[in-house]
């Protein structure tokens, strides 16, 4: 049916399929990662040194 | 027919005053809002106090106000409710015990990314210049979120300008299908539920923090028994000429590319709708409880269904959406969808949904829920921790701190579309392409002589017997092409006025 039809997804255009598997993109990747490891590692002193009281004591206004 | 699409955002930031025993939210956000004019110079004193609201036209119960002040503080602290207009074109001021801050009226998606961002720094030096009034125990901080966990919920709203002559009957159509799936990018992420009866381990974590507040498929209230479309007709506009479509489902985003793909990608939508560029209706069997699937599903592959009998799933509405937006700007250019602008719209949401649909974890430094899931979930993994541990909503919440070495969304690599030192300008400067460029112009070059603002129309005290009030009913009038060297020309609003006046409508005028 031609309804059926529209549902799916267009025909990729070409800067998707070339964009996926640059090494650029690995690249950028592989960052993310490095990143994520070092926010894992120093998040400890970042965070709020008590969750449950934090947790607890975050109490909002209700609003629009 | 499709009209140019000008776009603003409203934010209402969580708030909590740390090291008083009586804390109070709609003091405390005064006090943030008032620090911050004092400090970026804006004129306090008693006489004419900043430029304030101009409530004149605005529709009684679109603005449930009403409360006074409480509370007592430092003498130097200003404590009562602050309504101010700022220099670039937004708005800052109390609203439900947060403090919110509305954009300028911006003339493209990239627009309305600057000045959220504009916003956000807005934010941080507040909270800076408030703590720095406080006592030393004292200390105010703001979260750019929409829920505290515990059934509270806070917005972010959008507006945008569509053609009053489209029927309303028409966007409901289609608007509905678009923010039911639209959430698989917009989410802000949360962990778990605020649905009662729905416990933490069916949910642990969901793509969105508002999708548990919508009760209703169609109304006006904002507040309570919230709808996926909302109904309020207020245009600060012609309204002959124009709606404003006041869009409250969306999440606050620190993430920019959520935030730009979020307008772009509806102001896009809205510009189809105009042009009834729609084959055929996706309509949903079941739109609230479809709207908390989508969010609740981090597979995206949830089958959810229409009122013909048939399925579909979040990303294939995406899809098909996209498709029909590519073919309209194929067919019809991007002078009304703000310009080259839309082209990265569609781009991107090309990319975010090719990505999603792969694997949404490569969207972890563009998309929020993406950013915060796999935080927390390597956290979780690293500490061998269940998502029920207080740990990880707590980290939930941070995420949201606007505080820039604590809040986790400012730590996590997130791609920024625009640079800080632009947002800084946005800060400061108006956009040049809206009205919003007309009165954050008069309000830097005459500060004492703008007594009120609204979004269409300033009031002017000129020293004569009446004050003159100058309407702004075209929201693409005003500009910086329209006012051309005046700003420069005039050294009073008086004779800014005269010329107004004599020559040929710049800011208001239908008939111009």
């Amino acid at each position: 049916m031609a309804e059926r039809e529209q549902v799916r997804k267009p025909a990729p255009v070409e800067r998707e399929s070339e964009t996926t598997e640059t090494p650029a993109a690995s690249e950028r990747g592989e960052k993310i990662k490095a990143d994520l490891d070092d926010l894992l590692d120093e998040i400890d002193e970042v965070l709020e040194t008590n969750a449950e009281e934090f947790v607890k004591s975050y109490i909002q206004k209700g609003g629009q | 027919m499709a009209i140019a699409k000008t776009i603003g955002i409203e934010t209402e930031y969580g708030i909590v005053h740390r090291g008083t025993d009586e804390p109070n939210p709609i003091t405390a956000s005064s006090v943030v809002i008032n620090a911050y004019l004092a400090a970026a110079g804006y004129r306090t004193d008693s006489r004419s106090d900043v430029v304030a609201w101009d409530f004149t036209d605005e529709s009684p119960g679109a603005d449930a106000r009403g409360y006074a002040p409480t509370g007592s503080l430092a003498p130097e602290v200003e404590t009562h409710l602050v309504n101010a207009v700022l220099t670039n074109g937004a708005r800052y001021y109390v609203d439900h015990a947060h403090p919110e801050l509305a954009t300028p009226e911006c003339g493209d998606a990239l627009s309305v990314v600057r000045y959220d961002r504009a916003a956000e720094l807005i934010a941080q030096e507040s909270m800076a210049a408030a703590n720095r009034l406080l006592p030393g125990e004292q200390e105010i901080i703001l979260y750019k979120d929409n829920s505290d966990g515990k059934g509270n919920s806070y917005g972010c709203h959008e507006n945008y300008l569509v053609d009053r002559s489209t029927p309303f009957a028409r966007i409901i159509r289609h608007c509905t299908s678009h923010f039911i799936t639209r959430q698989i990018y917009t989410g802000a992420g949360k962990v778990g539920a605020e649905l009662p009866g729905q416990r933490t381990d069916e949910v642990p974590f969901q793509l969105t923090q508002r999708a548990d507040f919508f009760e209703e498929e169609v109304g006006l209230e904002t507040t309570l028994k919230r709808p996926i479309i909302n109904t309020r007709d207020e245009p600060h506009a012609d309204p002959r000429k124009y709606r404003r479509l006041h869009v409250i489902v969306g999440d606050a985003n620190p993430s920019q590319v959520s935030t730009f793909l979020k307008v772009g990608t509806t102001a896009l939508i809205l510009a189809l709708i105009e042009d009834d560029a729609f084959p055929r209706e996706i309509e949903f069997a079941a739109p609230v409880a479809s709207m908390r699937h989508v969010s609740h599903d981090l597979t995206l592959r949830e089958a959810l269904p229409l009122a013909d009998g048939t399925t579909i799933t979040a990303l294939e509405v995406q899809w098909e959406l996209f498709a029909l937006a590519r073919k309209w700007v194929e067919e019809k250019g991007t002078d009304l969808v703000g310009g080259p602008v839309a082209d990265m719209v569609l781009q991107r949401w090309e990319h975010v949904l090719g990505a999603l649909e792969r694997d949404p974890m490569e969207l972890a430094d563009q998309l929020d829920w993406v950013a915060k899931y796999r935080l927390l979930d390597a956290y979780r993994e690293r500490h061998g921790i269940d998502w029920n541990d207080a740990r990880l909503r707590s980290m939930d919440i941070q995420y949201a701190d606007m505080r820039p070495n604590k809040g986790l969304a400012w730590r996590i690599g997130l791609e920024q579309l625009v640079t800080d030192d632009e947002a800084r300008r946005a800060m400061i400067e108006p956009p040049a392409d809206t009205r919003a460029f007309f009165r954050g112009k008069c309000i830097e070059h005459f500060p004492d002589q703008v007594v009120a603002a609204n979004w269409d129309s300033l009031v002017f005290d000129v020293g004569a017997k009446s004050l003159r009030r100058v309407p702004m009913m075209e929201p693409m009038r005003g500009t910086a092409a329209h006012m051309g060297t005046l700003f420069d020309e005039c050294d009073s609003a008086v004779e800014l006025l005269r010329r107004l006046g004599n020559q040929e409508p710049r800011i208001g005028d239908t008939h111009g």
